[in-house]
């Protein structure tokens, strides 16, 4: 659900000594919803933080805080919004003159109406929730990176603002510890409403808690919506940032990803193009019960053996987690079949037949020369169709 | 060719004033927003207190023994040089006025300069360049009032008081000269009574309370500008800071002490 925009970005640009690091940016963050920031490294999502809490001044373009532009507003309108909002800094921002429970009392104590009861009884309830009861005597330089991190999160939470800015909350915090902080935004955003704007790497972690997602690459905003549409996103471009890791497996095992066999497909330019296709039924089986690592030693062994073939090109991907397809541009019908055998044997080694047994995993071979302007999935479907069952 | 030499410089001493007339009024407005924190004195009073400690105490003991020093080299150059007149009675006197109006004011000023001023601008220039100066803003503190006025009340309050205490102990420096040279050290202090006027020292008060605001403003303000130095970054930017603090602080203080003694005089 939609709810109203809190803060419109309107054409906002900023660039250093030159860089264009901000190009007519315009987005909504919306009430009281949980808004995830995303981007690579340097391409100027804490730059546009920075814009909105008032630390960097744009070069053109406005901010409309709940209806009041930042162009035409007071010093003191201005300070009332930044009353209502609190900031995660990247690197923790902590005063290191100060210890982690001076840290964490500081905005409260800065703040009238509060007694140093109250403070206290505020700071311990934080520093409990973020296991920080230890090292709350100490100063920030004497404890960890990730301690560090919790110690700068329970600061930005402490005065239980209406609007928070976390930059990069869990770099560096272990897999648990991630988890715990994601989980903590959400439960607090589920208790007291906030709106939230996360700048993070966490994906797809984010994609959980976060209601609207947008993505920042090269000064301009890419795509602008919920994680749901962004995953049913067809766009090549965006499928790098949802499937950051998959990129990562195909990268080591050879194989490409669906979306590159998809863009080669399109750019094969002979009259017919070879494909095989091979199912291996029961591979997510495998998954869930001998781990993704055994199935990633066989799709790097997959890989090699397909890059190891000399008969002519071959262009190998993932098409799912149990179907792999060859893309052999130059490819005979003859060279199509002396493939699909060679794949036979990869299958027949003892190795391989040891795991498929203990798995009873079945093999499915099949090829089919297919002109290259057939919509690929259709020509997917034929070749799927005269799959025979070889193992 | 020449032109266009004539051209350049034109356009480089332009640059620099207005680089030079940027950095004054940013300082002005830095020190105006400063000096506007003493309203809110009470809320800053652990802070100032703690200031008061930094600036004053702990530079109480390089204050007293370069006082003593100088009053005995004042005391040695006065005498050989009075001798001649037979005007060695006047020592105490010389002694005394000197310090009380032009080096004890300056050698505090300049001493904590390089004791407090120098540290304070690193110290700032860490937070900036570490986002902490930053933090403080988003939690609508303001920085300037936060960081920068406590510490020029706690000079306000300091630079007189160690002031003082160079002029008499490097007074108590003289005689210990006078006694060593002169076996008629008991006129030291008789003339010194007799001819130091509340004039001297509420003059020497003046220019140790401009020199306290000068001092403060300029380590503060280079510090805290830490990042706007386009030509250095992060440690280099903030020891580069540190050195501009102590070279423009020593600076303006003579600059100052020059102009109002002449308003004294």
């Amino acid at each position: 659900m939609i709810t109203p925009t809190l803060i419109h970005i309107d054409k906002l640009s900023k660039s250093f000594q030159g860089r264009v690091i901000l190009d007519e940016i315009s987005l909504d963050i919306h009430r009281n919803q949980i808004t995830a920031l995303i981007g690579k490294s340097g391409v100027g999502k804490s730059v546009l933080i920075k814009h909105i809490i008032g630390l960097i001044e744009p070069d053109a373009g406005d901010i409309v805080f709940d209806g009041q532009s930042y162009a035409t507003m007071s010093r003191k309108d201005f300070a009332a919004i930044k009353s209502r909002c609190s900031y995660m800094f990247q690197n923790n921002a902590l005063f290191d003159s100060l210890t982690v429970y001076e840290n964490i009392a500081l905005p409260l104590r800065e703040r009238a109406g509060f007694s140093t009861a109250v403070i206290a009884e505020k700071v311990a309830h934080r520093v409990a929730q973020l296991e920080l009861a230890e090292v709350q005597h100490l100063y920030p330089k004497q404890i960890s990176g990730g301690m560090q991190k919790r110690v700068a999160l329970a600061r930005a939470l402490i005065t239980e603002p209406e609007i928070i800015f976390f930059d990069e909350p869990t770099t560096g915090l272990d897999p648990i510890r991630k988890n715990t902080v994601f989980t903590m935004i959400h439960r607090y955003h589920q208790e007291l409403n906030f709106t939230a704007l996360i700048i993070t790497h966490d994906v797809p972690d984010i994609f959980y808690i976060a209601h609207q997602v947008h993505i920042l690459d090269q000064g301009k905003i890419i795509f602008s919506g919920s994680p749901i549409e962004l995953e049913r996103s067809t766009d090549t471009d965006l499928h790098q940032y949802i499937h950051g890791h998959d990129l990562l497996v195909d990268e080591l095992t050879g194989l490409h990803s669906r979306t590159e066999f998809m863009r080669a497909y399109a750019a094969a330019q002979h009259d017919t193009v070879g494909l095989v296709s091979m199912q291996i039924k029961g591979l997510r089986a495998v998954a869930d019960y001998d781990g993704q690592l055994t199935v990633f030693a066989l799709r790097q062994a997959l890989g090699r053996f397909v890059g190891s073939l000399s008969e002519c090109s071959v262009f190998p991907a993932v098409f799912s987690q149990e179907i792999f397809l060859l893309l052999l541009p130059l490819a005979t019908a003859s060279q199509l079949e002396h493939v699909r055998t060679a794949l036979k044997s990869f299958f027949d080694q003892p190795h391989v037949t040891a795991l498929r047994e203990r798995n009873k995993i079945s093999i499915e071979l099949g090829c089919a020369l297919v002109p290259p302007h057939t919509a690929a999935c259709a020509a997917l479907k034929d070749t799927l169709a005269s799959c025979e069952i070889v193992l | 060719m020449v032109h266009d030499v004539v051209r350049s410089l034109a356009g480089l001493t332009g640059k620099m004033f207005t680089e030079l007339l940027e950095h004054m009024g940013r300082w002005a407005v830095f020190s105006a927003v400063s000096l506007a924190g003493m309203v809110r004195m009470h809320r800053l009073l652990p802070k100032i207190a703690y200031d008061i400690y930094f600036i004053g105490f702990k530079s109480l003991n390089i204050i007293v023994l370069v006082a003593f020093f100088t009053g005995m080299v004042l005391g040695l150059q006065g005498y050989y040089t009075l001798i001649k007149f037979s005007a060695e009675g006047m020592l105490g006197v010389a002694v005394a006025l000197s310090l009380v109006r032009e080096l004890g004011p300056v050698l505090t000023a300049i001493m904590l300069i390089g004791r407090a001023g120098s540290s304070i601008s690193a110290e700032l220039g860490i937070m900036r360049i570490s986002e902490q100066i930053d933090a403080l803003s988003t939690m609508n503190i303001d920085p300037k009032q936060y960081l920068v006025t406590p510490k020029l009340i706690a000079a306000l309050i300091c630079f007189p008081l160690l002031t003082a205490v160079f002029d008499c102990v490097g007074i108590v420096g003289g005689y210990f000269s006078s006694v060593l040279l002169s076996s008629r050290s008991g006129i030291f202090f008789s003339k010194i009574q007799s001819s130091l006027l509340l004039a001297d020292i509420s003059g020497g008060f003046v220019k140790s309370v401009v020199f306290a605001v000068l001092v403060m403003t300029i380590s503060c303000y280079c510090g805290y500008y830490t990042h706007l130095n386009p030509r250095s970054s992060g440690a280099q930017g903030v020891s580069n800071s540190t050195t501009s603090a102590v070279v423009q602080s020593c600076v303006y203080v003579l600059i100052a002490d020059y102009v109002i003694t002449s308003f004294l005089m």
